[in-house]
């Protein structure tokens, strides 16, 4: 199963685990499988069926917002903030 | 669309031909001749002028606006105010700078109810000329009911605060909190357990920071022409780093379907970050269609530029680390408050992710907050937030090493990520250049010189910076002569046009005389991400590297026909196509494709995610007048990780300007307000970068740990460069004169009185 | 609005006559009555140098002259530098340095160092950044613009015998 980093200030969700693991081929069906054990994980992360304005999703260190990402037993998924330049 | 490094082409099939080199770049005649055509530079028939009324307040509501004496000016077309502009309900938009509420975007581009910071835009006029608008301006007549002002971010975030915006409330991931306040939103990082991590180490060291307001500073003011044609199309020409930005936040603004905005960059006389927000395309439109559809030209003047666009955000910044009497580093925590001027957007995000980049650590704690203050909306400005993070963090590091009695760079080096290594916001680290940079960086004849004379010091600091991947379309043709035009999407800021043309070159094995970039607008290319964010010369690159083999591809079913071959037996190698000892040139099949068939065209987009931080060292000698208190730069050498170069002058170029603004940042620039919010030093003469006299000559290394994630190996390299160097000369000054500063800038004034505290206790 | 005022110059080395306000200055009857866009406008305070002309040979900021001051005198801008055989050596080195990022401020700067090295053939690099200090540029930290400047000094000893002194 992926296993999905939870950022510190959503942890109260997940009873202040910072790790959480979730089947799912994609990241969709990660979330979603996550929010089914910890309900309401997917409302803090996204809204509007989108990854939340300034997060980014990131997948074994690469940056994809894409839901329908495919992802690995062994894969690693991060929010981080969206970092953009200038 | 799928990556195709592993199909045939060129990429990484070093030694190259055309990248490395040094090429002229293709718009140089126009730019050195004075031809090249910026924003000002751009005139249409009929064309109108414009000009903006700003408020003379920090903070005050707008009870009433009468315009009517100023409509009557003979020579005035139009007036517009916030009651012109559609309503516009919280759409969140990213351009690239970060996400941004259009709703705010709306209100700063023409006060709504209350005028937010001094200099706010209130109103507007077109007149027949700029000196009719200007004199109409002044007959506006606001009322307005003054309100107290709050400038500072940590005044700003107290309970007690006069409250900017009636309906903010914090939000932390999504979750708002009750009450009215200034806190636009918290965020936070954790890992481990900070008090086991503070228990290990010998050493601990906090220190608190303070920055000031600084802006991007590019010599070319904001404008725009908007023509809001009889059928409702509307035509921006604007200096612009993204012009499919600014057509999207135009035609959310101005609530048009996007096809009916067409936005055509011209020339852009530096933006780093601060040309990707709209502030005067959306009014010049709405006076264009007031003013019996004729075209409306804006200039901004140097006293509006630094008024009422975006500055970077002042900060106070709280850094604590402990290591071990071997220089270990056993936790580290952050407090980072950020002032984002009168709309939230602070870059504290990424501040928040810069400040421990370069070390690995098992214990940590970062907390941002994203602040609103009675100044200018912050706007990005290269590697947003990490100057004042850097600075920071590389001050308590070189304090920690020197307690500890340990070289600053071996410090460094034994604390340093590498691939495989967590990020403090989480990811794992793929492969980077950071330790390279240290190495090279202790090998640069700069560190080993001797540095004699009183009140001389060196200083070193290393620094992170994320980069971008981003969206590139380009299209190109092949011309009959065998030369091929390109088609970006991608305004040309620092000599991209000819890093993009390089690698296309170098993909078809073609002379890069022989290829002719341009820059079009948004009808004549597919979109494109702003050029910003160190994504350009990786991502349009990659597009121009895909279209590339797409036209080989092309060229290649060309020869087949011409041969009378099959398609399987083309091989295509230094410019000529050959089938079992049949060969046609380039350039003679290109000659030929008109009795062939049809015209080679092709187009690429992509959208890379693998585009790689960029990690840099920089060394520093500084010399301080006690006296006076003046900083000089003596010996400047910068030396990063850039991936692959392809155009070194234009690579050295970037290091060579992040460090010039790091300088001005960190030794005299900053806004000054009085008590009442109105800024000071709204000009060049008091808001003071550096000239050719403040810095010597500046040294680059250019280490090339190959990005895997390109082609060609490109790392982003615009912004790395401005995040070392304040921490780089503070680092200096200490060890020139035995202070330790906290605020920036280190102007003349606050060393001296850093200088007498000390010989004071 | 004030009479206007018919003002008889050389730019360039051609005869022109405008027709400007008594008001307006030198920069914004070039850009705008002329259309003569090469010289920018960066600060209006005559703190940039972006707007650097020649007026009887001498540098100034032509923000700061009013368009009236030209009356009989000539005027040199970035539009008249290239030689009838090609661009003037210090356009030529500011390309092959790459001494220009964005390129707004490289008029200025040329115009400027022009100046410079009609003054001064051979400048020290202390000279040069002496003598370009009113030129400010925002992308380039000033590296590539003085090595293209001393490099001009170095090739062409006399930058006075490329096309003539200054009209």
């Amino acid at each position: 199963m992926a296993t999905v980093w939870i950022p510190p200030l959503v942890q109260g969700l997940t009873g202040g685990r910072q790790v959480v693991e979730a089947p799912g081929a994609t990241l969709r069906d990660v979330i979603d499988n996550l929010d089914a054990e910890y309900p309401g994980l997917k409302g803090r992360l996204f809204e509007h069926g989108r990854v939340r304005p300034g997060i980014s999703v990131t997948v074994d260190g690469v940056v994809s917002n894409k839901r329908n990402r495919s992802v690995r037993e062994d894969s690693e998924i991060h929010f981080v903030p969206a970092i953009s330049g200038g | 669309m799928t990556l195709t490094r592993d199909k045939k082409g060129v990429a990484g099939k070093a030694p190259y031909k055309v990248i490395g080199t040094r090429p002229l770049r293709p718009d140089g005649a126009d730019k050195v001749t004075g031809k090249a055509v910026y924003g000002a530079d751009v005139h249409l028939p009929a064309m109108l002028y414009g000009a903006m009324l700003r408020s003379p307040h920090a903070h005050a509501r707008i009870s009433s606006i009468d315009t009517s004496e100023a409509e009557r000016v003979p020579g005035v077309k139009a007036v517009v105010t916030a009651a012109d502009l559609p309503v516009i309900q919280d759409i969140l938009t990213d351009l690239g700078e970060g996400v941004v509420n259009l709703r705010y975007t709306s209100n700063n581009v023409l006060a709504h109810d209350k005028v937010l910071y001094h200099g706010h835009a209130v109103a507007a006029v077109a007149a027949t000329s700029t000196a009719i608008a200007e004199e109409a301006v002044k007959l506006i007549k606001v009322e307005y009911d003054l309100l107290p002002p709050v400038l500072d971010v940590l005044e700003a975030m107290k309970d007690d605060a006069p409250i900017i915006l009636e309906d903010l409330r914090t939000t932390e991931l999504g979750e708002k909190r009750e009450g009215q306040t200034n806190i636009a939103s918290h965020i936070q990082h954790r890992r481990g357990d900070l008090e086991q991590g503070f228990a290990a180490a010998d050493i601990i060291v906090e220190r608190e920071f303070r920055t000031g307001t600084v802006h991007q500073g590019y010599i070319e003011p904001h404008s725009a022409v908007g023509l809001y044609n009889d059928d409702g199309h509307v035509t921006v020409w604007c200096s612009t780093q993204g012009a499919f930005g600014i057509r999207n936040q135009v035609s959310e603004l101005l609530k048009l379907p996007v096809s009916d905005v067409t936005v055509i960059p011209t020339e852009i006389g530096g933006g780093f970050g601060g040309k990707l927000g709209v502030y005067l395309e959306p009014v010049v439109a709405l006076l264009s269609k007031k003013a019996g559809h004729r075209p409306v030209k804006m200039t901004m003047n140097r006293t509006e530029v630094l008024q009422a666009t975006g500055p970077t955000s002042a900060s106070y910044i709280r850094v604590k680390m402990g290591a071990t009497r071997d220089g270990k580093l056993t936790a580290a925590e952050a407090y980072l408050a950020y002032d984002a001027g009168a709309f939230p957007g602070s870059p504290v995000g990424s501040a928040a992710v810069v400040i421990l980049a370069p070390y690995k650590l098992d214990h940590l704690l970062i907390d941002g907050y994203d602040v609103i203050v009675n100044k200018p909306r912050s706007a990005a400005y290269r590697a947003p937030g990490g100057t004042n993070a850097a600075y920071a963090s590389e001050a308590v590091i070189d304090e920690l090493a020197k307690i500890i009695g340990m070289d600053p760079l071996e410090f460094r080096l034994k604390n340093a990520v590498t691939e495989g290594d967590r990020r403090a916001d989480g990811p794992v680290y793929a492969r980077i250049g950071f330790v390279e940079t240290l190495h090279a960086a202790q090998e640069h004849p700069h560190y080993r010189a001797p540095l004699e004379g009183k009140h001389r010091g060196r200083g070193v600091a290393s620094g992170f910076w994320n980069n971008w991947g981003g969206r590139s379309s380009v299209s190109a043709s092949i011309n009959p002569d065998g030369s091929v035009n390109l088609l970006e999407g991608s305004p040309d800021i620092g000599g991209t046009r000819a890093s993009i043309a390089m690698q296309l070159a170098e993909t078809m094995e073609i002379a890069y005389e022989d290829v002719h970039p341009r820059v079009v607008d948004t009808d004549s290319v597919g979109y494109n991400d702003a050029t910003g964010g160190s994504r350009t010369t990786f991502g349009t690159g990659w597009a121009a590297y895909e279209v590339g083999l797409k036209l080989i591809d092309e060229m290649k079913r060309q020869a087949a026909d011409l041969l009378e071959v099959d398609l399987e037996s083309i091989a295509y190698e230094n410019g000529i196509f050959s089938s079992n000892g049949d060969s046609l040139g380039f350039k003679e099949i290109a000659e030929r494709i008109d009795e062939s068939g049809h015209p080679v065209v092709a187009s690429a987009s992509v959208h890379p995610e693998e585009f790689g931080p960029g990690f840099g060292t920089h060394i520093v000698d500084v010399e301080v007048d006690p006296e006076t208190g003046k900083v000089e730069i003596l010996r400047y050498t910068a030396v990063q990780d850039v991936g692959k170069a392809i155009h070194p002058s234009y690579v050295e170029g970037q290091l060579h300007g992040g460090v010039a603004q790091g300088v001005g940042w960190a030794l005299n620039e900053e806004y000054v307000y009085d008590d009442e919010g109105h800024l000071l030093n709204a000009s060049f003469l008091d808001y003071r970068i550096p000239t050719a006299l403040d810095l010597p000559m500046i040294d680059t290394v250019l280490v090339e740990v190959a990005n895997p994630g390109h082609p060609f190996g490109v790392r982003g390299v615009g912004e790395t460069p401005i995040v070392p160097p304040a921490g780089a000369v503070a680092n200096a000054i200490y060890d020139a004169i035995g202070v330790r500063m906290t605020t920036l800038p280190m102007s003349p004034g606050t060393i001296l009185e850093a200088l007498w505290a000390q010989e004071e206790s | 609005m004030a009479d206007r005022v018919i003002v008889n110059t050389s730019i360039n080395g051609e005869e022109a006559t405008l027709l400007c306000e008594p008001r307006q200055t030198l920069l914004e009857v070039l850009r705008e009555g002329l259309r003569l866009t090469g010289t920018k406008e960066g600060c209006s305070n005559g703190n940039c140098g972006a707007c650097n002309v020649l007026l009887d040979g001498v540098l100034v900021n032509s923000c700061l002259v009013l368009a009236v001051e030209a009356e009989g005198r000539s005027v040199t801008t970035i539009e008249g530098i290239a030689l009838p055989e090609g661009l003037h050596p210090l356009q030529q080195k500011f390309l092959e340095h790459a001494a220009l990022q964005c390129g707004i401020c490289t008029p200025g700067f040329i115009i400027s160092a022009k100046a410079l090295l009609e003054e001064n053939p051979s400048p020290t690099e202390e000279e040069v950044r002496f003598w370009l200090a009113g030129n400010l540029c925002r992308c380039t930290g000033y590296d590539k613009i003085v090595r293209a400047v001393l490099d001009t000094a170095e090739a062409a000893p006399s930058v006075g015998s490329f096309g003539g002194e200054t009209p």
